[in-house]
């Protein structure tokens, strides 16, 4: 079962509760929506919500458009690479590629290399964010073809899709991420048992050498 | 605050600060009627600087100053300060705990965390969007938004990376340093249901997107039922408008719930069936297991307390009374009971709880104590009503692992010691 539809069965189930028991809950249970009270505002009009789309993982709302692993390069280097690395690496932003199988961890000392490649579940989310946030002095300032080929490229240097690869709105929502099953609902509250009678060590700061 | 000198921030000590004014304030009452007034610079900030004479009940003071804002007293220095990330464009500042009265945070105090510094908005400018699986998309001014009927409510924020520091070894030096990412105001503003039911929700709608206005775009889903229940698109703060840090002009307030999900600088809600998957809910604020599995939407901030005084980075100067005095919160509900410990755990006494105590807020803690000169530990450990009880780090650690320096990063919500030497020095210990 895939990490949405737990949560999305999960919470419907929440929503059914909520509805039982909170009068405000009803508007999402009948099927005709309730009637403005106030009626303030303005209609959204499609002009007015065109500047803004953010694609679930089954790549609704997705844009139109394509770019390729190639074109992503250029891009990259011009736009990308002096906070993230000439390889990817890292710097002032986030490491992108690398670390798949360092997140099975038990070395407290040790910490799991979460990148694009290693930890992140869905590929239309690295098309979001570029998209609303890249980069970091010029948010927004890339087209949609130019946010395709970015996530070619890093996906290309993820080894997730091949050199050669073009991405638009169907293939990247088709890219299956390596840690796609690797998140789990929270299991919270936990309960603790009653706390432990005798506390066994104290650790202080160490003194500065 | 008698027994007790507090540490400065940044770098700066207090008697630093004291004689820099001393110097400052000396000069300036010399040449008082002559000299230009001493720069602004020289006070500490949201303070100005002004002469101090030998005996203010035999001189007027300054004239009331007409259409001033006003300002905190040029004696008080209390500072937010900024973890030092590699960008001040991404980064967050901490509340300095140490010195905080009541439960209320002042505005100028209120931590921060920004993804793309703070926005700067022209409220005739800004608008927000309604839409997505709804039956009327509806855009809405800021006038728009204030006409709707408001509420006000005291509320707690707490960052889900309070903390962050702590789990491995004791870090911070100080309980601004540890537990600085939570502050509590009082906001007003308009519930979130009041607009959803306007817009009309359709019945198959699960989740909503938030999402900012500022260069981050910061974006988050959030379960529909609970923005139905107690959501508020605030703009009011402490009984003016939201500070630009916070917001301004309008935010998203989910009581009880990570920080990062009140998306500041508010522009757009779209209403969906499935969680949108963001950045912010994927690749961060979600924590992995020793197993490699990834805990995802830990949402609800869980019971948290922590003595704010005496704590680290303090001195008692004698033994005798001291108050120990702390705050506790959940975003679960309210807090119940909190118990304090001196002799690190093994045997608890009830602390006295100031009212008011209020959901999800901030609630303030008081216990006299004698203190007899000897070495102690001092610990607080919260219930809520929901029953869960404040655990030990060990017992956190237990549950979520101790899984390297970026695995286990969020929600440590774990009993905080401060260890007393016998020469008065409290400093951050792990005691479990």
């Amino acid at each position: 079962m895939s990490t949405t539809t737990e949560f999305a069965s999960g919470v419907a189930a929440a929503v059914a509760l909520a509805a039982l028991v909170c009068g405000a809950a009803s508007a999402q249970t009948g099927p005709v929506p309730t009637q403005p009270t106030y009626g303030f505002g303005q209609p959204a009009t499609p002009s007015d919500l065109a500047r803004f789309y953010s694609s679930l993982p089954d790549g609704r709302d997705l844009p139109k458009g394509s770019g390729s692993v190639a074109q992503g390069k250029a891009i990259y280097e011009g736009q990308c690479s002096a906070c993230h690395g000439d390889n990817l690496q890292g710097g002032l932003g986030d490491r992108l590629i690398g670390g798949r199988g360092t997140l099975i961890n038990t070395d407290p000392s040790k910490a799991p290399v979460k990148t694009v490649e290693s930890y992140w579940p869905y590929a239309t989310t690295l098309f979001d964010y570029i998209k609303r946030a890249m980069p970091l002095t010029a948010p927004e300032s890339l087209s949609d073809d130019e946010v395709y080929a970015l996530c070619a490229y890093i996906l290309s240097r993820a080894n997730v899709v091949g050199a050669n690869a073009t991405l638009d709105a169907k293939s990247l929502a088709a890219v299956r991420m390596p840690n796609r099953d690797g998140f789990i609902p929270d299991p919270r509250p936990e309960n603790f048992p009653p706390p432990a009678q005798a506390p066994h060590e104290t650790k202080a700061i160490a003194p500065p050498k | 605050m008698n027994h007790h000198s507090v540490p400065a921030g940044e770098g700066i000590t207090k008697t630093e600060r004291d004689r820099r004014r001393f110097i400052v304030g000396s000069v300036a009452l010399a040449g008082a009627a002559s000299l230009p007034r001493p720069s602004r610079a020289a006070a500490p900030p949201g303070a100005v600087e002004r002469p101090v004479p030998d005996d203010p009940a035999k001189t007027p003071g300054y004239p009331l100053e007409d259409e001033s804002y006003g300002a905190r007293s040029q004696f008080e220095t209390e500072v937010r300060q900024r973890y030092k990330t590699a960008t001040p464009l991404s980064s967050w500042t901490f509340t300095p705990l140490q010195d905080s009265m009541g439960i209320v945070t002042p505005s100028g105090l209120f931590f921060e965390r920004s993804h793309a510094g703070t926005a700067v908005i022209d409220p005739r400018k800004h608008t927000l969007f309604v839409h997505g699986l709804v039956a009327r998309p509806r855009k809405y001014s800021m006038r728009d938004v204030k006409r709707f009927p408001s509420i006000s409510r005291l509320l707690f924020l707490e960052c889900s990376g309070n903390g962050l520091t702590e789990w491995s070894k004791p870090t911070m030096p100080t309980v601004q340093g540890t537990h600085g990412l939570t502050s509590t105001a009082e906001w007003t503003g308009v519930p979130l249901a009041t607009i959803l039911n306007e817009v009309g929700v359709r019945s198959n709608a699960k989740w909503l997107l938030a999402e900012g206005g500022d260069g981050a775009a910061m974006t988050r889903s959030i379960p529909i039922e609970k923005a139905m229940k107690d959501c508020i698109l605030a703009y009011g703060q402490n009984g003016e408008a939201l500070r630009p840090e916070q917001g301004y002009p309008l935010r998203l307030l989910v009581p009880g719930f990570e920080g990062n999900m009140n998306i500041k600088w508010l522009r757009r809600i779209e209403v969906s069936d499935a969680p949108f998957m963001t950045r912010e809910e994927t690749s961060k604020y979600t924590d992995i297991r020793p197993d490699g599995k990834a805990v995802q939407f830990s949402l609800e901030m869980e019971a948290k307390s922590v003595i704010t005084s005496p704590s680290g980075g303090m001195q008692l100067e004698r033994p005798g009374l001291h108050e120990i005095t702390g705050l506790a919160w959940s975003g679960r509900g309210s807090i119940r009971r909190v118990d304090v410990s001196v002799d690190g755990g093994s045997t608890w006494r009830e602390a006295r709880l100031q009212e008011p105590v209020l959901p999800i807020c901030h609630t303030r803690f008081r216990m006299p104590w004698q203190w007899d000169g000897k070495p102690a530990v001092l610990q607080s450990r919260c219930v809520d009503d929901t029953g869960y009880v404040q655990p030990t780090l060990g017992q956190l650690i237990a549950v979520r692992g101790l899984n390297g320096p970026l695995g286990s990063i969020y929600h440590l919500n774990s009993i905080q010691s401060w260890q007393v030497g016998n020469d008065g020095k409290v400093i951050n210990v792990h005691h479990y």
